[in-house]
C-alpha cells in the first residue's frame, strides 16, 4: 500500500470516528467540525494542508546529527515507535517529578542526549520535529496515561481552565464549554480541544503551538500570559487532553 | 476565515487601553441614576464605541441595529430594544458593572478595576471604558427603542 493510499484510509477513519462521536451521547466535537468545508479539504487533502511541509522538514532533521554528541534523533529511535506519544504526552520523564509537554521532551533529548542547545519557544525546527513525531499519531485517539502523579496537576488545569481573568473577566470555561458553537463576532467559538496541534492557522500564516493558542485566547481577554516556560502550560493541556480523550490526533491540523 | 481574522484584530487592540479613573458612583436599587461624566452622553459617539470591536467590543457578543457591521456575535441578546427594556439608570449600571445585576454574568464590567484576576499589564488599574465613553453608550442605548 501507498502511503498516500494508507493516508487517505487514515482520513476515511477520522470521519467515521467523528460521525459515531456525533451518533452517540458523546457532544465533543473537533474544531475541524466548526470549520468551513474549504478549510476541511485542505487539512484532509495532503497536497494542500501547508502543516505538511513542517512534517516534511520534520522528517528531515528526525535523521540529521545535531549537538556536540552529533547523534541525530534516529540514532535513538525509530520513528515508528513514535505512533502513540503525542496522544498520551503530557507525561512525567524518568527520573523527574513534573510533567513535561511534547516540545519539553524534544528539548529534553536536545540538551540531554545530542547536548545541544534547547530549542527557543515556536522555532521552526522545534515545531518541524514536534510534527513529525505527532503525525505518527495521526488518527489515534487521545489516550491520557494512568500515572496517579499527574493527578494534581491536571486539577491544577482544570482549575486555571474555570478561572475568570483579564480586564474583560472571562474564563477558557465561559467560552469553551458554556458558549462553544456560538459566535464570538465573526468566529465559531470552537470547544477548544489540543488534537490538532502544532496546528497551521491561517491567521499565522505558519505552524504554531497549543501554547501559542491558549496565549492568544488570553491575550483576547486582556490577560497576563504566563512565561513561555510557566507550568500553567503544561497543566492546562493535561486538562485538555483529558477533557478531550478518545478523539482522534489531527496533526498537522488546519485552522483558521 | 475572514472572520476569524478580523477578531484576532479585535481582540489584539491592544492600543485601546483607556485611562481613567474609577469616579465615585451611586447605585439606587438596580441602576445608576445619576451620569458620572460631566458631560452629557452623545448617542452618536455611544454608537461609535458599540461599533468599534476594540473600544466597546459590544458587538463580539450582542448583535444590534448596527447593519454596516457584518459580524456580530450571539453569546448575549440582541440590543434592539434595549432602551425600551431598561431605563436609563439600569443601562448604566448595567454597563459600568454588570455584575452588580446578575452575578453570574459573561458581560465584561466596562466601569471596574478591582475584583479582576492576572489583568495584562497595559490594562491594570484602567477601565475598559471611560466615564465619559460609559455616558455616550448609555445615551445611545436609551435611544434603542424597538
Ligand atoms: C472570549 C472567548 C474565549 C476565551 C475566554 C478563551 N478562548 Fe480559546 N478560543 C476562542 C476562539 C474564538 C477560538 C477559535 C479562534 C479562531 O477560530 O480563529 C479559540 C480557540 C481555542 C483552542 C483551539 C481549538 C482548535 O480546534 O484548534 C484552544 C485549545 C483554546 N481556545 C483553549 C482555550 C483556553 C485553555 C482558554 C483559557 C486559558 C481559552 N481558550 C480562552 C475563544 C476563547
Ligand atoms: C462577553 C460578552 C458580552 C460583552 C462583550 C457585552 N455584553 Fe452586554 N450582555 C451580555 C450578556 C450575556 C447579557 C445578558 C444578561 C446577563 O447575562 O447579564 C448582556 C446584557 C446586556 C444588556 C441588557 C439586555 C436586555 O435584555 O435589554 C445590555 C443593554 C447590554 N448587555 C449592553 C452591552 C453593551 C453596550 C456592551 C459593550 C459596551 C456589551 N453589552 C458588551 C454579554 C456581553
Amino acid at each position: 500500500m501507498t502511503s498516500r493510499a494508507a493516508i487517505a484510509l487514515l482520513i476515511a477513519a477520522f470521519a467515521a470516528s467523528y460521525a459515531l462521536a456525533q451518533g452517540s451521547d458523546d457532544k465533543r466535537r473537533s474544531g475541524y467540525q466548526d470549520m468551513g468545508e474549504a478549510l476541511q479539504k485542505m487539512q484532509d487533502d495532503d497536497s494542500a494542508n501547508p502543516g505538511m511541509l513542517f512534517v516534511q522538514l520534520g522528517r528531515q532533521l528526525w535523521d540529521k546529527k545535531a549537538g556536540s554528541a552529533d547523534k541525530a534523533c534516529a540514532d535513538c529511535h525509530a520513528i515508528a515507535v513514535m505512533k502513540g506519544v503525542a496522544a498520551r504526552y503530557p507525561a512525567i520523564p524518568q527520573g523527574a517529578d513534573t510533567p513535561i509537554d511534547l516540545e519539553g521532551r524534544i528539548n529534553l533529548c536536545r540538551t540531554e542526549q545530542q547536548r545541544g542547545a534547547p530549542f527557543p519557544p515556536e522555532d521552526q525546527e522545534l515545531l518541524a520535529l514536534e510534527a513529525w513525531v505527532a503525525y505518527q499519531s495521526r488518527g489515534e485517539p487521545i489516550a491520557p496515561p494512568d500515572d496517579p502523579r499527574l493527578a494534581p496537576f491536571r486539577a491544577q488545569g482544570e482549575a486555571l481552565f474555570r478561572l475568570r481573568r483579564g480586564q474583560l473577566d472571562l474564563s477558557c470555561a465561559i467560552c469553551h464549554d458554556d458558549n462553544a458553537g456560538k459566535k464570538l463576532a465573526g468566529a465559531t467559538i470552537p470547544q477548544g480541544h489540543p488534537n490538532g496541534y502544532p496546528v497551521y492557522r491561517l491567521e499565522w500564516q505558519t505552524l504554531g503551538s497549543l501554547k501559542r493558542r491558549l496565549r492568544n485566547c488570553l491575550f483576547g481577554i486582556r490577560a497576563e500570559t504566563p512565561a513561555w516556560s510557566a507550568p500553567d502550560y503544561v497543566a492546562l493541556e493535561l486538562y485538555l487532553m483529558q477533557r478531550a480523550r478518545g478523539l482522534p490526533i489531527e496533526v498537522p491540523a488546519v485552522r483558521p | 476565515m475572514r472572520g476569524a481574522r478580523f477578531l484576532a484584530v479585535l481582540l489584539g487592540a491592544l492600543g485601546a487601553a483607556t485611562t481613567a479613573h474609577a469616579e465615585p458612583y451611586v447605585v439606587v436599587q438596580d441602576g445608576i441614576p445619576k451620569p458620572i461624566a460631566a458631560e452629557r452622553g452623545d448617542p452618536g459617539r455611544g454608537r461609535a464605541i458599540v461599533a468599534n470591536r476594540s473600544v466597546g467590543l459590544c458587538l463580539l457578543c450582542h448583535s444590534g441595529p448596527i447593519p454596516e457591521e457584518r459580524f456580530q456575535g450571539n453569546l448575549a441578546p440582541s440590543l434592539a430594544g434595549a432602551g425600551s427594556r431598561s431605563s436609563e439608570s439600569q443601562l448604566r449600571l448595567r454597563i459600568v458593572d454588570a455584575a452588580r445585576i446578575n452575578p453570574d454574568t459573561i458581560m465584561p464590567p466596562y466601569f471596574r478595576t478591582d475584583g479582576l484576576r492576572n489583568v495584562a499589564q497595559p490594562f491594570v488599574g484602567k477601565t475598559i471604558l471611560t466615564a465619559q465613553q460609559v455616558e455616550d453608550v448609555v445615551a445611545y442605548l436609551v435611544t434603542l427603542k424597538d
